[in-house]
């Protein structure tokens, strides 16, 4: 039997698929959801309408909308940083970590004897130098070994999370508040060391968020006008032909990983800087930011300046699966509907190579 | 070290590698037919809630209870796969994101903890549990009895299922096939193999032994539902693969070392020796990368093992 469809390969992108796909994925991922939930006794419209409410429709939804939506504008531009160099960093998790001890490290030791805008620098860049060591090894062993970087980077985000809980539960590490005895916490930073908000009209804009977007517009400089991105473009295109025109492949690939590493890390910093003021090393763990961080970059096609946008439209999903937590809003659902959001930006990508046609007929049925 | 403790340890790495095992054997025939799965934690992961959720609600004798929930968590675990396969070999999506999507989708914090929010899971205790047969009463024996008859019947299984899965792959006609179409699916193609059903076929299959090996975590180790329990088993199982040079029995070695490994850890950690418990945990983590460069060095150009064709989707128009 012959399906009544089938794929035929595309000879050019129309433009507009960029905007298309991913609605086009995210609606189908509200549709499989909706059978999930009608299949586990909910009603979809009832839950998607309450989502939507607590994640955007009023000021207090988005300011923590915004809040949520830091960090994964920061770990959405590392997976897009890498993925478009076909380095498939999916460490951003433990580059966070790693890059919220950095600051906290810092930013416990300056301790208030320096105006908040140099806190403020310093943390951001001892983020950044922590998460682009520590995704630097990868780079190194991707590039020197050929050792597969997907298993690598997914180790070191179990390693940065043990590493977390020895700082602050196992051991009386300088990022440990020595006056926690019931249950061990982070050192708080100094009051004057918080970062501080921008309040536009009630809605309260964390200082982290304005970096990963002036973040986005760098990374995006960097890939429309510069030599290293016209280079990242050829190697993710033919490694080989990267190899014959002299492109030093490896040396490209340790720095973006890297680079990678440090938007993670900036996103880290902006955690501790932020948000918690210590090293919160239960809290990091609990919300996946890093994992998130990979749907992210995949639903805005790999684009930084798209990252942030889906970094927010994710960000009101989170929040409000935070703030709807309870018995008729189980913990997970908002984890089933993003890895559905990226089940369906994945399928959606065929349509950049293929169109449908009717096997009858034989015209296009879709675009 | 006495001798005792290493005899402690050996049993435990056998029951602590049996579900690595499994998941890394679903891995071996996976790849073998030239599917990349990344999904294999998120696959456990459901396996090992559905276990859980079949043991309290499969009335009956013990046996059918167990055995019933085991299927089911097969069956769940096989249905995931199902959609992997779907987006790999159909959609010819790209396969390392397809995965990593499965295992966000049905991981720690998604469709697993949500089936178990749902259906109550982690609330109740799960009633019937795999437990160490004690084979011909000989559990006690010195030695062996340890390491040969205190096991649960998942891992005599996993001892039937390597030796079963080596024959098939390196002695029978469909096993070569399947190796061919992992290789060179367009020569498989050219000779009349259906590169199509191979790929799905042992997807699914690969999915159904990682959800058995997420089972034996609900009802052997923990054994009880917890959110994100396999905590990386899944990933070490895709490491364990490339280790194992993509064969059963070496695969099976490779288990049983990072079984040793954590059972290693569990005992010091109970024997308050002044190792950080911590540094502990990491150890199979640090392994993993450590293995996986050993072997990319060494065989880096030779690949191993290694199906050519993994990870690329098969397009027959074009040569």
């Amino acid at each position: 039997m012959k399906s009544p469809v089938r794929l035929e390969r595309r000879l050019e992108q129309p433009r507009q698929l960029s905007w298309i796909i991913p609605l086009v994925s995210l609606l189908g991922a509200l549709v499989v959801g909706a059978v999930v939930l009608l299949a586990t006794g909910k009603n979809p419209l009832d839950v998607y309408w309450r989502m939507l409410d607590r994640g955007f429709f009023s000021q207090r939804a988005l300011t923590g909308t915004l809040r949520t939506a830091t960090p994964l504008a920061f770990t959405g531009l590392c997976a897009a940083a890498s993925f478009r160099l076909g380095v498939i960093n999916i460490g951003g998790e433990g580059q966070l970590y790693v890059g919220a001890v950095g600051a906290a490290l810092v930013g416990l030791w300056m301790g208030g004897s320096v105006p908040v805008g140099v806190t403020i620098i310093v943390m951001i860049l001892a983020g950044m130098l922590f998460g682009a060591m520590y995704a630097a090894f990868v780079g190194v062993l991707r590039a020197q070994f050929n050792t597969s970087e997907i298993i690598t980077s997914l180790m070191m985000n179990y390693l940065a999370g043990i590493l977390l809980n020895y700082l602050i539960f196992n051991s009386s590490s300088y990022w440990r508040d020595p006056r926690s005895f019931g249950f061990p916490s982070g050192k708080p930073l100094d009051k004057r060391d918080y970062w501080p908000a921008f309040e536009f009209g009630g809605l309260s804009v964390p200082i982290g968020l304005l970096i990963a977007i002036a973040a986005a517009v760098v990374l995006w400089v960097v890939y429309k006008r510069s030599r290293l991105g016209f280079e990242i473009s050829v190697i993710a295109d033919s490694p080989r032909a990267a190899r014959y025109v002299g492109i030093r492949t490896k040396m490209t690939i340790i720095s973006v990983t890297a680079l990678s590493g440090a938007l993670a890390g900036a996103g880290g910093a902006s955690q501790v800087g932020d948000f918690a003021h210590y090293l919160d090393a239960k809290g990091l763990q609990l919300n996946n930011f890093g994992y998130t961080g990979i749907v992210v970059a995949a639903l805005a096609r790999l684009s930084p300046l798209g990252a942030v946008l889906v970094a927010v439209l994710l960000g009101g999903l989170t929040n409000a699966g935070y703030s709807l937590q309870g018995p008729d809003f189980p913990s997970g659902l908002v984890g089933t509907l993003q890895g559905l959001i990226l089940f369906c930006a994945v399928a959606g990508e065929i349509l950049t190579k293929y169109r449908l046609r009717s096997n009858r007929a034989g015209q296009a049925v879709t675009a | 070290m006495n001798s005792n403790l290493v005899i402690i340890i050996a049993a435990q790495a056998i029951f602590y590698g049996t579900p690595l095992f499994f998941a890394a054997l679903g891995g071996v025939f996976t790849e073998r037919s030239g599917v990349l799965n990344l999904g294999v934690e998120g696959m456990m992961l459901v396996g090992g809630v559905s276990a859980a959720w079949a043991s309290q609600h499969i009335g009956g004798t013990a046996w059918v209870t167990v055995l019933g929930s085991l299927l089911v968590a097969m069956f769940a675990a096989g249905l995931v796969a199902a959609v992997h396969a779907f987006l790999c070999v159909t959609l010819k999506a790209n396969q390392t994101v397809a995965g990593l999507s499965i295992t966000i989708f049905a991981g720690a914090v998604g469709l697993s903890s949500y089936l178990a929010n749902v259906w109550h899971v982690a609330e109740q205790k799960v009633p019937r549990q795999l437990v160490k047969l004690d084979l011909f009463g000989l559990a006690d024996a010195p030695i062996v009895g340890p390491l040969l008859f205190d096991h649960t019947v998942l891992t005599y299984v996993s001892w039937v299922l390597c030796a079963v899965s080596s024959w098939y792959l390196f002695r029978t006609k469909i096993g070569l096939q399947l190796r061919a179409v992992g290789e060179s699916p367009q020569t498989a193609d050219a000779i009349g193999i259906n590169v199509v059903k191979y790929r799905y076929v042992h997807t699914i299959l690969g999915g159904t032994l990682a959800g058995l090996g997420g089972a034996f975590y609900s009802l052997a180790i923990v054994p009880t539902w917890v959110d994100g329990m396999t905590k990386g088993a899944g990933w070490i199982a895709i490491a364990l693969v490339i280790f194992g040079f993509w064969r059963p029995d070496l695969t099976l070695l490779g288990a049983y070392l990072f079984g040793a490994l954590q059972a290693l850890g569990i005992q010091l950690k109970t024997r308050d020796v002044s190792i950080p418990g911590d540094l502990l945990d990491a150890l199979p983590f640090v392994m993993t990368i450590v293995v996986l460069v050993l072997v990319s060095t060494r065989f880096a150009h030779k690949r191993i093992g290694a199906p050519a064709a993994l990870g690329v989707p098969y397009e027959r128009e074009e040569r």
